[in-house]
């Protein structure tokens, strides 16, 4: 499986002027990036920076408008997956694409070349994953494995290619640090092995801990090439966002108050059969505080959100209260008539639909908690558009929300400004508490920070804030209490100030070490 | 090779509103040639289906009268269309609506009053929403797949009316012909204006097109059916039940064809026969779409649909040939319509590799 040594110094990919266009809206424009044989060469950007649609077109899923690639010193059209895949580049994509029903064997067998039997497929697979420290077991399904374990089956795919290059795009925003150290082994693997591995990021501690060279992108151009190393975190992030981003203050955090939200062993069976079950969950937030939940993706997070929103509702009133009030069995807007508000993880098609206008998006939420200012005419309940349209106006302005237009459909809306949307959508009605799941997930460095420092000065103001996140960064900077959640289960509650990145890690993978104290402690 | 529809970045706002012109031009284009095909001159053949039915007070009447059904049954189903409710057993409906209707003028023949009428009415929509009622709660309680149990109750209903016509409910003074009793005076829906045949139901289709319109547009129902067709889970997160949903345009849409029913039976057959229906309830999915799935869209796509109707039966008399060119039209205008709004969203790009050794590899 080894390659042979390139000269080190010609490049094994070389990308010249590169441009692709979306109608008159340049995705990339005119990049020049050239990735040696036997280096990590980082992709930095932020969201919408152009990374993905670059990668894309490396590895012929989009045709680029004009520019060009040269691979070995030869150029090339990669107008198919499969022919990037002949060349020897592989990609592990950031969405997993694998049938949960299927074993990792089959899920192999589908992207190789038919007629190669079941069983050498798993053997070959099962020597690949060892021999770079990522085991595997072939014959589990993929809906038993966890989510680091399924970016190993990707990884593991694209090996079984035999590629000089690999293209990783967000590989760690799903890992535990634990789990995210393991593969940074197996990438220094394959760059001891002579193969190239281009990484995409936005995490600059990372790039910089492993990658050899950098490329930053920001708005389809390339603002820098450098030695991660030689940099500083700032640096960077100035080339990646054009500016210095705001530092979210957490600081006079206000002391707590009454319990806002409150879940007494809330426990609920999956819906599906790859759903995650809640058990027994219990946790408080006070007025003033804002408490993060951690955890890896696929933990139970979407279903604790669906029981705490009143999506689904639970079946025993008592194991949800909001203001000391049992809501359990009641529904969405039930609760948000006792002041709280939510925010889902999902902006397309859950938070917010796609072809309708922001100000339709804002009657989604608020159609029964503003009634008396949106809705008219007794029974037939019509739609007050300019009173819906002018608070529209008003939580954009609030929020700094980026639009074309005056009332655009909410899919024109960059993920940044229509995030920024959807929670000042809950801000504006100054909520007692409010429940957001992953507030920042592929939001822009600028929006985020923006967004952070809303539910900081929420809580601030005397509202409970309960937020749901895989990002560590995010939880530090906003938390003032954290707890973990893994496969369903909830850890104690601890003050953010007590806790490390390595212990949120160890807990993470659900080593409690105290399990039974947490739940007598929490017992009522 | 593979062939692959890609999104279009963005919608042409100017084909948007020609496509549906489109569609009728090329329909037409090789309507004539089907009937260049068939050795008629495509041209006078033409004339005579789209034409010459409009250019008398008589046929214009005839116009209303086929229109009226098609545009109420289309009307309730754009309702549940639009909320992903895919209602195909209108056929049926039509057919239990026109039987529950016809109740009081068929059994209790005796009863002659001005209260029989509006109760006919009244009857005919309960029955067709009850009819309904049957895919809406086998899809909302055991989760069947609505397209196929609504489309395979339309056979049950089109048998049931057979039944009855030629057993229970057969005329004693018939002479054993296959259909019930004529309606008593008091049982037929009068005329609209003293110059032709066309009766109410012209009027009950345009007045729900305009409320189904109104609602559609300005109220908070409306939003929700929107909604929940766009999404669900969206939906579910403004605290809408796509359960409830299931009822309630099912219901709608079910009312709205046994109406139809009721006013075709009362107003212009005058009797239940083996067969009431040249396909309305079908027809009225091609009028849905071809309206844009919106009420006043709808008004004047059923218009166009009927006049397919009446150019069949004249190209029959005039060109001796069958009647299964309207329903080549039929399905020509749906074909196109379907495919115009497709390629206004979509373009065709043809994928020139060996499709054995791209599967499940990321491209999403």
């Amino acid at each position: 499986m080894s390659a042979e040594g390139e000269p080190a110094n010609s490049p094994l990919l070389a990308v010249g002027q590169l441009t692709k266009l979306f109608g008159t809206f340049a995705a990339c424009d005119g990049i020049n990036l050239d990735i040696r044989p036997g280096e990590i060469h980082a992709l930095l950007g932020e969201n919408g920076a152009g990374k993905s649609t670059l990668v894309k077109m490396l590895f012929g899923v989009l045709a680029p408008t004009s520019g060009e690639i040269i691979w070995q010193g030869q150029a090339v059209r990669i107008n198919s997956p499969s022919t990037a895949r002949k060349l020897g580049i592989g990609m592990v994509f950031q969405h997993f694409s694998l049938f949960e029903a299927l074993t990792v064997a089959e899920n192999i067998a589908l992207s190789m070349n038919p007629g190669v039997s079941l069983s050498r497929i798993a053997k070959e697979a099962s020597d690949l994953s060892h021999a770079y420290g990522l085991p595997l077991d072939p014959n589990a399904h993929v809906a038993d494995l966890s989510v680091g374990e399924r970016q190993r089956i990707e990884i593991v795919r694209a090996l079984l290619q035999n590629p000089k290059l690999i293209i990783l795009d967000e590989p760690t925003s799903v890992l535990t640090p634990q789990e995210a150290d393991r593969l940074f082994e197996t990438l220094n693997k394959l760059k001891a092995e002579g193969r190239s591995v281009l990484y995409i990021s936005h995490r600059l501690e990372e790039v910089q801990r492993i990658c050899d060279r950098a490329t930053v992108l920001r708005h389809g151009k390339v603002t820098g090439a450098c030695d991660p190393r030689k940099e500083t975190p700032s640096s960077l992030a100035r080339m990646m966002v054009g500016s210095d981003v705001a530092h979210v203050s957490a600081e006079g955090t206000s002391a707590k108050g009454a319990v806002k939200l409150e879940a007494r062993h809330l426990s609920a069976s999956a819906r599906t059969p790859f759903a995650v079950s809640l058990k027994n969950i219990c946790l408080k937030v006070h007025a003033g505080e804002v408490l993060a939940i951690a955890g890896v993706a696929g933990n139970g997070q979407g279903e604790l959100f669906d029981a705490l929103s009143g999506e689904y509702p639970v079946a025993n009133d008592d194991v949800i209260l909001i203001a000391d009030k049992p809501v359990g069995t009641r529904g969405i807007n039930a609760r948000r008539l006792m002041g709280a508000g939510f925010v889902p993880e999902e902006r397309h098609g859950h938070a917010a639909v796609s072809a309708l206008s922001l100000s339709d998006n804002l009657v989604l939420a608020r159609s029964q908690s503003d009634r008396r200012a949106f809705l008219g005419g007794g029974v037939l309940g019509l739609i007050r558009q300019d009173a819906v349209k002018m608070a529209a106006k008003r939580i954009s302005e609030a929020m700094d929300v980026r639009k074309s237009g005056e009332n655009p459909p909410a899919g024109s809306l960059s993920g940044g400004n229509l995030q920024k949307f959807i929670v000042g959508r809950e801000l504006d009605r100054q909520p007692t508490v409010l429940i957001v799941n992953q507030p920042t997930w592929g939001v822009d460095a600028g929006a985020a920070s923006r967004i952070r420092q809303a539910l900081v000065d929420l809580a601030k103001s005397g509202s409970a804030v309960l937020v749901i996140s895989q990002d560590l960064d995010e939880i530090f900077e906003v938390a003032t209490e954290i707890a973990v959640i893994s496969e369903g289960r909830l850890s104690d509650i601890y003050p953010a100030s007590d806790l490390s990145r390595e212990k949120i890690g160890l807990l993470m993978g659900g080593m409690y070490g105290k399990t039974g104290t947490a739940e007598t402690a929490h017992a009522h | 090779m593979r062939i692959e529809l890609e999104r279009r970045p963005d919608v042409s706002k100017l084909f948007s509103i020609l496509s549906p012109f489109i569609a009728l031009g090329l329909t037409l284009v090789f309507g004539g040639i089907m009937f260049m095909l068939l050795g008629k001159d495509p041209l006078s053949a033409l004339y005579s289906f789209f034409i010459e039915p409009l250019t008398e007070v008589w046929s214009l009447h005839e116009l209303a009268i086929k229109a009226a059904p098609l545009i109420l049954i289309a009307v309730g189903l754009s309702v549940c269309y639009r909320s992903n409710n895919w209602n195909i057993g209108a056929e049926g409906q039509f057919i239990m609506g026109a039987i529950a209707g016809s109740i009081l003028p068929v059994v209790f023949y005796e009863w002659q009053s001005p209260l029989v009428l509006p109760l006919m009415m009244l009857l005919g929509m309960m029955g067709g929403a009850l009819f309904a009622a049957i895919p809406a709660f086998l899809k909302a309680h055991l989760n069947t797949n609505e397209i196929l149990t609504s489309l395979m109750l339309v056979y049950v209903a089109q048998l049931f009316l057979d039944w009855l016509v030629r057993g229970a409910w057969r005329n004693p003074g018939g002479m054993n012909f296959p259909e019930t009793r004529t309606f008593d005076a008091t049982a037929i829906l009068p005329e609209m204006i003293a110059s032709g045949r066309a009766h109410w139901g012209f009027g009950f289709a345009i007045l729900a097109a305009i409320l189904i319109w109104f609602m559609m547009r300005y109220t908070l129902k409306g939003f929700e059916i929107t909604v929940l067709g766009q999404s669900e889970r969206a939906g579910r997160f403004a605290g809408f039940s796509s359960r409830k949903m299931i009822w309630f345009s099912m219901l709608l849409s079910g009312a709205l064809a046994g109406l139809a029913g009721i006013a075709e039976v009362s107003g212009a057959i005058q009797q239940l026969r083996p067969v009431i229906s040249p396909g309305y309830g079908f027809t009225a999915i091609i009028v849905a779409f071809l309206g844009r799935l919106n009420p006043l869209g709808i008004v004047v796509a059923g218009l166009v649909l009927a006049l397919t109707y009446l150019g069949g039966e004249a190209v029959q008399v005039s060109l001796q040939i069958s009647d299964k060119p309207i329903r080549v039209f039929q399905g020509l205008l749906l074909f196109f319509v379907l495919s115009c709004d497709t390629l206004i969203h979509y373009k065709i790009r043809m994928m020139w590799f060996d499709l054995t050794d791209t599967t499940a590899d990321g491209v999403r």
